[in-house]
């Protein structure tokens, strides 16, 4: 079985998940990403590189803040970005996912940037064109289900090289609902590909899925434990709706016993980083001190996150 | 190219440029042999105006077919590029496309008073309106397009240029 | 008519026959093996050298998809499917749209297929009135309309106290309950073996916690009511130990497996193929290979295809939103054949497995083997020819399986119904 991103040279096609990905391949997006970094200081932000080519921005499952980073990693490449919101129920009714693909494809879209709430959708396109001989359209995954967020842990990882340099001698906690995430998924994928020699999730049981120590990580439930002497702490958004389906009793008990305070931050090493994908939920997984302190890197990674989107883009664009 | 001394023709090309250095001069190299040497004549000239370096690697025309050039470099051009006497620096000038998206890339960071292009050699072979101002030697008789002719940089730091065939 | 099977290398399992003999037809039935019965007249010769005559294949688990999901398959398509793979007999499960929880129902559905004249269908009526697990469907009624057994398809009883209820009215009749080991919340929101594979594809998991849930009840249940207990569809290794520990303490109940779920595991997965979107969820590599070495050693009781249509539409969507099931009818013998050569099974003991062990928890008597006197239901097969398996080589209206693109072992030559040749390669 092919890896379904890589076409026949072994060049990435599509961007679907990070698990699988080779280290130099996730090195070239990291090395492209950096200077693109600079673009957001000159007074044209544009980039010649996918003039006349049109992105759709195919989100199946709300999400304002990332299509927003999408669209404007696109438009500072000079590509021609539709933003289309579909509503699931209603796609349920009628039209098929792959016949809206089809149906886009029929206005030329180049390069789709797919949401969806169903993990493997955006694998399921990229199948499709692929059997369709539609190879010159690419798909970017922007987050399905819980399976992957490739450009999120792309851009985790280009901020821990950015403060840490080398992954080589790092100790990362990942705290918090690793099961509903396909952050911490493509997150750990990364981690482990770039050769860090201790990725610890930390959590309930509720919020670990079965036989997570498989995908290379230690498992800690005790927070204070697991914090012990990382140099990079990568906190997880908890979903409300989580108290619902009784993985957990409520807000404020998680927050006691895996929110991250600054009493027990100070025992990860003294340099160690504080990130976030975002959104957060301040007084529910970290404390507002932790959000704001010196130690935190939450926002240089969302100004990372469109440089690395610009880099996927171009380098995905051309073939 | 035995005959062509770098460094030689590195002294030539400052001493071409010097008469016309003005406050406002401000020197931009071309990655990466033009950077090389634009560092040089930076300092050589005393040029007041910070270094600038260009990768036209997200300008080339040939990105469509070709694609990203392997790991591009940051693009820096710390001094204000409005009203700014730029000298474009590069190692050897060909077809002239370099030119055509370094100038474009410098565009993006403002309105320049006014550009030049100061080169070490001119191989020939150009495809487009482009012309050196300043330009140490010329070859005589076009190379052929499967020859490449490029700045190297000894660990001393010295110049040499280096013919090298493509397969 | 009178035809003569010559020179075929005879299988019969329930009668311990493996050699070979000319089998001779007549009037619908076997008439005679080895010589040739006073008088008998062939007025077609089949030349079966170096091909097996076994009985046709016995399937405790084919959906027809008619009435109700005619779209993904019709009666006619499926039965041409069941004659290609050498099918005779089908079970059917009472998962129709609407439910064949009505004796009007079962016996429309059986008069259709009389008059098709291909495979005899063997339907499973359901357990529950629309399998809501609310009332009891009329069972004797049912019977009556030809039911052999009853189910809940794959739609558990969520109240224990409605199914011990209805084991209890099956068992006033010594009707047989056929049971899919399924704990209704533990798998109500999984798609997929809840392990590494699952964890890795971001897909909800069903945990082994709930078929083994389901069977401590299911046992329990059916040790108090004395029902007849058949367990469908055995997906892991805890499951069948639970069986093999209700056997040892002296309980009489059956259990078979799908032909998916001998071959394939989770990784088969691969990049989220939604043709191993099944019910039961694929497990893990080691509670595959307990199931295929439980299968060879008689602790599960039969093979079936679990045969399941599904259309394009219903498959290429993304996994979890993808119908569930496989197509099979055509796969039963390569497969059945490939896992008696992979477990080092004799042919005979192998073919038991879909003929005489199936013919047993169906109740079929007359049909399964190939005594003197039995219906003439035959497969003629080369277990030595590879086929390939192709969207095109399919007669079944669904070509969702995970063997697509396959080669496998066994190539139907002739299928006979009732001494009728209804199939020919």
């Amino acid at each position: 079985m092919r890896n379904p991103q890589l076409n026949q040279h072994g060049e990435l096609q599509h961007l679907l998940t990070l698990d699988g990905l080779p280290r130099d391949i996730l090195n070239a997006i990291l090395d492209t990403a950096a200077p693109f970094t600079e673009v957001a200081e000159r007074e044209v932000k544009k980039l010649p590189l996918l003039r006349g080519k049109s992105v759709f921005n195919l989100f199946f499952e709300n999400s304002t803040r990332t299509r927003t980073t999408f669209e404007i990693a696109a438009k500072r490449l000079s590509a021609d970005v539709v933003n289309l919101n579909i509503n699931t129920s209603s796609a349920a009714k009628g039209e098929s996912l792959l016949d809206t693909v089809d149906n886009l494809c029929a206005m030329q879209a180049d390069m789709f940037v797919v949401r969806h709430a169903a993990s493997g959708a955006p694998m399921l396109i990229a199948q499709h064109l692929q059997n369709t001989g539609r190879d010159h359209i690419h798909v970017v995954n922007a987050g399905d289900g819980r399976h992957a967020h490739p450009t999120q842990g792309l851009l985790d990882m280009y901020t821990i090289r950015h403060f840490k340099r080398d992954f080589t001698n790092l100790t990362v906690a990942i705290v918090g609902d690793v099961l509903h995430s396909r952050v911490a998924r493509s997150q750990i994928a990364a981690l482990t590909t770039l050769g860090v020699p201790e990725v610890r999730v930390i959590g309930p049981k509720t919020l670990l899925p079965t036989e997570v120590e498989r995908l290379g990580v230690r498992v800690f439930h005790d927070m204070r434990e697991g914090l012990k002497g990382v140099d990079v702490v990568m906190m997880l958004r908890l979903q409300n709706e989580r108290m619902n389906g009784a993985l957990l009793p409520t807000p404020q008990e998680y927050y006691k016993i895996w929110g991250l305070t600054a009493e027990k931050l100070a025992l990860a090493k003294p340099d160690a980083i504080v990130m976030h994908p975002g959104p957060m939920n301040r007084g529910v997984e970290i404390d507002s001190a932790v959000a704001d302190g010196a130690q935190a890197v939450i926002l240089p990674q969302v100004t990372f996150g469109i440089a690395v989107r610009m880099a996927v883009m171009s380098m995905l664009g051309s073939r | 190219m035995k005959d062509l001394d770098a460094e030689a023709l590195c002294r030539q090309l400052a001493e071409q440029i010097r008469p016309h250095v003005c406050p406002a001069t401000a020197l931009v190299g071309i990655y990466t042999g033009g950077l090389w040497l634009a560092e040089r004549l930076h300092a050589e000239l005393g040029i007041a105006q910070p270094l600038g370096a260009i990768d036209v690697s997200f300008y080339r025309d040939d990105y469509a077919s070709k694609g990203l050039h392997a790991s591009p470099k940051k693009t820096e051009i710390p001094f204000d590029v409005d009203g700014a006497h730029v000298i474009l620096v590069d190692d050897v000038l060909y077809t002239g496309r370099t030119t055509r998206a370094a100038l474009n890339e410098l565009f993006d960071f403002g309105r320049p008073a006014r550009v030049e292009l100061a080169v070490l050699v001119d191989r020939g072979g150009r495809e487009l309106p482009v012309a050196a101002r300043y330009c140490a030697h010329t070859l005589a008789a076009p190379l052929a397009r499967e020859q490449n002719l490029e700045l190297q940089r000894d660990e001393a730091g010295q110049f040499g240029l280096k013919l090298t065939q493509r397969a | 008519m009178n035809i003569l099977i010559s020179n075929g290398r005879v299988v019969d399992p329930a009668n311990r026959v493996d050699a070979v003999h000319n089998v001779y037809v007549s009037g619908g039935k076997i008439v005679a093996l080895g010589a040739a019965p006073d008088g008998f007249v062939a007025e077609r010769t089949i030349d079966a050298s170096g091909l097996v005559v076994a009985p046709g294949f016995i399937d405790l688990a084919a959906r027809l998809r008619e009435p109700g999901y005619e779209y993904r398959a019709t009666l006619e398509s499926e039965m041409e499917a069941a004659m290609a793979g050498g099918v005779t007999s089908l079970a059917i499960p009472p998962d129709t749209d609407p439910v064949l929880d009505e004796p009007g129902l079962v016996e429309m559905l059986t008069y259709r297929a009389k008059k098709l004249n291909r495979a005899h269908i063997y339907p499973v009526g359901a357990l529950t009135l629309g399998l809501k697990g609310e009332r009891l469907s009329e069972m004797a009624e049912l019977v009556e309309a030809g039911c052999v057994a009853f189910s809940q398809a794959n739609v558990p009883v969520v109240d224990n106290t409605v199914l011990m209820r209805a084991l209890q009215y099956a068992a006033t009749f010594g009707f047989r309950v056929w049971l899919q080991p399924l704990a209704p919340f533990l798998s109500r929101v999984g798609h997929a073996h809840d392990g590494e594979v699952a964890t890795r594809l971001g897909l909800s998991g069903i945990p082994v916690a709930a078929e083994t849930v389901a069977l401590f009840t299911y046992l329990e249940l059916a040790r108090a009511t004395g029902a007849r207990l058949h367990i469908t569809r055995l997906s892991s290794a805890a499951g069948l130990a639970l069986i093999d520990q209700a056997r040892a303490d002296g309980m009489d109940v059956t259990c078979d497996v799908s032909i998916n779920h001998v071959h394939l595991c989770d990784m088969d997965i691969g990049y989220f193929d939604p043709n191993c979107h099944l019910i039961p969820p694929l497990r893990s590599q080691r509670d595959r290979e307990a199931l295929a070495r439980g299968l060879a050693e008689g602790r599960i009781n039969a093979l079936c295809s679990d045969h399941t249509p599904v259309d394009d539409d219903g498959k290429q969507t993304p996994f979890a939103e993808s119908e569930p099931g496989a197509t099979g009818l055509e796969l039963l013998l390569p497969l059945t054949l490939k896992w008696a050569d992979k477990a080092g099974l004799s042919l005979i003991d192998g073919l038991a497995r879909i003929t005489s062990d199936a013919a047993k928890i169906v109740g079929i008597t007359k049909a399964g083997h190939l005594s003197v006197g039995a219906r003439a239901d035959v497969c003629v097969f080369d277990p030595a020819a590879h086929v390939v398996v192709t969207r095109e080589g399919l007669k079944s209206q669904g070509k969702n399986t995970p063997f697509l693109g396959m080669e496998l072992p066994g190539k139907v030559h002739y299928t006979l119904v009732e001494g009728q040749v209804m199939f020919e390669a």
